[in-house]
């Protein structure tokens, strides 16, 4: 069972979530400032991080930033929702997710298996690394390279890719891809979308102003090439 | 006088005026047919010309009977003088007499008249015919009984006449006194044309006098109408105005007069009126904003609460059944709770307008089919479905997702299935886009017509006895907050088969792009 680090202020919520999820077979530690969080990292060095956006001193986007500078690790906000702007600035400063408070535990944790779930590698057939213009993509290894540079990929942005380049020129609407990526419920947020492929572009991209390979279809979607 | 302007009821008035219309439709105006201005300037005009009038007929009655009896004496004292000078001898000799009538004719005065005489059978005159067409009857009996003569007007042939009468009388003795009349009369008919030119000039001279006198009553009728009228002209629009919520709307106070007074105490009603309002929005916000803060304070201890319900759930089967029964009950209660302060959060951002749109393009048809699907309404018995395929739309997903669901639910727990869902599409003229059209109907008892109006209101419960619905009672004033965001409407009524049906209107293109 994954490891999850717990930053979050409010007691109750703190120890409701770390009851619930330590049922569950977790292992938790938990953390009520920002600061004590980033200091629990390494020595606990969880799987996933569940983050609580409002904190009192460092918030919970500036805890997601520092992390995001240094690691890959998967990074859940929890926030209330209506605080939109919160959502969005989480989402660009490279959380993979977010699930909206109060929730019940098996939410919660359905949202932790869904970021922590791999790509299923390809049955076979394929060869293990494709390449796609500048692009390496190593689907068993779970890698992706530029120009023979590895790049560090945050969970979702992996996924997005993997699943994008799996059916290349292929149309999916945000809509899709919150379905198949996220495993959140048809009707989600497309902001997820539209900021992890802005991500993503950000990394592989040459120019993500006009992007080569993950082409917006202006009312459809997202696809990957053609190249 | 009733003030109105051109037309339109002045504001204090206009409830009186106009039956209550539907709200927000404007109030039907009765054209009238005569406004202020044209009463004002119509009664100026009333004024001036009863005043000119009276003036000009009594100048000209008097001037005419001047005219008339300066003629009159002149012709009347002259003839008496002419006739005086005829010494006539008893018989009447015809020449002797046609002689005097001759010369008399002559003498004229003030106009040249025409003579006649007459004693019994015998006529002469100064013309060619014996007699005179004008003189009258009347004039004859009067002539014999009056020896200081009469006179008499009298119009013949379209021509105005002066007749006078004159009896010659003699005097039988020194002695005795009194004169006897000798039967002998003469008449003088003179044309009055002249004086009837006169006259006319007069009344021509009145008439054209009476005109400009008209115009120019004219100028100060219409000035008093618009100083009157664009005071008026002001309230209407400052009423208007305040009508249209713009409560900051004041009237320029110009003068003193009873219009500028009406401005002012317009001017303290506005200025009491904004402040009430300001008031009561202050009240609102503050209420609302309380109904925002005890949502958020209530959903940090539901956290904790709800994270671990499961734990209550898992460990119930083991406690002794009471303590199980109060555990179970409990969390059922907790996620309700959540429920309801996660729709009371929803409800207080549309009222403090913080709601906001994130709208992506999707295929409606698909949309619809993946909330049914997650609720598990799936049942062909319980839900019938008429999606056509194709019909995209920019739509909030989340929001939409909502909306259908809590009009399905509500149709499945309030009405009895199988629940219909019908998509289409319906272009309008008037804004020239494609409408997006969703039907939910069910094959229940329909809607109290009275509770019909309040289906979409807070906490409205169609049945009083039912103290709480399966939902939280704000469900579908959700959906109709969702569907106003999207810039439509929604309508819920009967089905004359039977049945209640909610109909959600709304554009295909609900708000901007988003995304890259």
């Amino acid at each position: 069972m994954p490891r999850v680090l717990l930053i979050e202020d409010d007691p109750s919520v703190r120890e409701g979530v770390e009851l619930g999820l330590r049922r569950r077979g977790h292992e938790v530690r938990t953390a009520a400032t920002g600061e004590a969080g980033l200091a629990a990292l390494g020595e606990f060095r969880p799987e996933l991080l569940l983050l609580d956006l409002m904190l009192p001193g460092m918030n919970g986007v500036q805890v997601c930033r520092r992390v995001r500078e240094t690691s890959q690790l998967p990074i859940i906000m929890l926030t209330a929702r209506g605080d939109d702007f919160d959502v969005v600035i989480g989402l660009e400063a490279g959380a993979d997710d977010y699930i909206v408070k109060p929730a019940r535990t098996e939410v919660i944790e359905a949202r932790i298996r869904a970021v922590l779930r791999r790509i299923e590698a390809p049955a076979g057939g394929r060869p293990a690394v494709e390449f796609h213009g500048e692009l390496a993509i190593d689907r068993a290894g779970l890698a992706v390279a530029k120009n023979g540079e590895r790049l560090a990929l945050a969970p979702s942005e992996l996924k997005l890719l993997l699943h994008l380049t799996a059916a290349p020129e292929q149309v999916f609407s945000r809509q899709q891809l919150l379905e198949h990526v996220w495993e959140h419920s048809f009707h989600g947020d497309a902001r997820l979308v539209d900021a992890c492929v802005s991500r993503l572009r950000n990394k592989i991209e040459d120019t993500p102003g006009e992007p080569r390979y993950i082409q917006t279809l202006r009312g459809f979607g997202y696809r990957f090439g053609p190249l | 006088m009733r003030a109105r302007a051109s037309g339109e009821p002045i504001p204090g008035e206009a409830e009186n005026e106009t039956p209550a219309a539907t709200p927000g439709a404007r109030p039907r105006r009765r054209p009238r047919a005569f406004g202020l201005r044209t009463r004002l300037v119509l009664a100026f005009l009333l004024v001036a010309a009863v005043g000119c009038g009276t003036t000009a007929a009594l100048t000209y009655r008097a001037a005419r009977n001047a005219i008339l009896e300066q003629t009159q004496d002149i012709a009347v004292s002259h003839f008496r003088e002419q006739v005086q000078t005829v010494q006539v001898g008893l018989p009447v000799d015809r020449t002797v007499l046609q002689d005097a009538v001759r010369r008399i004719a002559r003498q004229g005065k003030p106009r040249p008249w025409r003579v006649f005489a007459e004693y019994g059978t015998l006529r002469v005159s100064s013309t060619t015919s014996p007699t005179s067409t004008v003189i009258t009857p009347a004039l004859r009996r009067s002539a014999l009984g009056a020896p200081h003569g009469s006179f008499q007007r009298v119009v013949s042939a379209g021509k105005p006449w002066l007749t006078v009468a004159l009896p010659i009388v003699f005097t039988p003795g020194e002695q005795s006194g009194g004169t006897r009349p000798t039967g002998l009369v003469l008449y003088a008919v003179m044309e009055l044309d002249v004086e009837e030119v006169s006259i006319r000039a007069m009344v021509t001279a009145a008439r054209d006098g009476v005109l400009p006198a008209l115009a120019v009553a004219l100028i100060p009728a219409l000035l008093a109408a618009r100083s009157v009228l664009r005071p008026v002209r002001d309230l209407r629009r400052a009423a208007r105005r305040m009508g249209e919520g713009r409560l900051d709307t004041r009237i320029q106070v110009k003068g003193g007069d009873e219009l500028a007074e009406l401005a002012q105490t317009f001017n303290e009603s506005a200025a009491e009126l904004e402040r009430s309002v300001v008031e009561l929005r202050q009240a609102e916000a503050r209420a609302r904003r309380f109904a925002s803060d005890v949502s958020h304070e209530l959903r940090t201890p539901l956290a904790g609460m709800l994270a671990v319900t499961e734990v209550l759930d898992e460990d119930a089967a083991g406690l002794d059944p009471d303590t199980a029964a109060a555990v179970r009950l409990i969390s059922a209660e907790t996620g309700k709770l959540a429920v309801l302060v996660e729709d009371l959060m929803e409800i207080s951002r549309f009222d403090a307008r913080a709601a906001v749109l994130h709208t992506d393009e999707v295929d409606v048809a698909e949309t619809i089919r993946r909330t049914l699907l997650s609720r598990r309404w799936t049942e062909p018995a319980q839900i019938v479905t008429d999606l056509p395929d194709g019909i995209r739309a920019r739509l909030d997903p989340r929001r939409f997702d909502v909306v259908i669901a809590n009009l399905v639910g509500n149709a499945l727990r309030h009405g009895r299935p199988p629940v219909t869902v019908r998509l289409s599409t319906e272009f309008r003229a008037d804004d020239a886009s494609t409408w997006l059209v969703t039907e939910v109907a069910d094959r229940g008892p329909g809607i109290q017509p009275e509770a019909l109006p309040h289906v979409f209101d807070r906490f409205y419960k169609a049945d009083q006895a039912r103290t709480r619905s399966a939902g939280s009672g704000l469900g579908l004033a959700i959906t109709l907050e969702n569907v106003r965001l999207h810039g439509g409407t929604v309508r819920a009524m009967n089905d004359p088969g039977g049945g209640a049906v909610f109909v959600v209107e709304m554009p295909v293109t609900a708000g901007p792009e988003e995304g890259a």
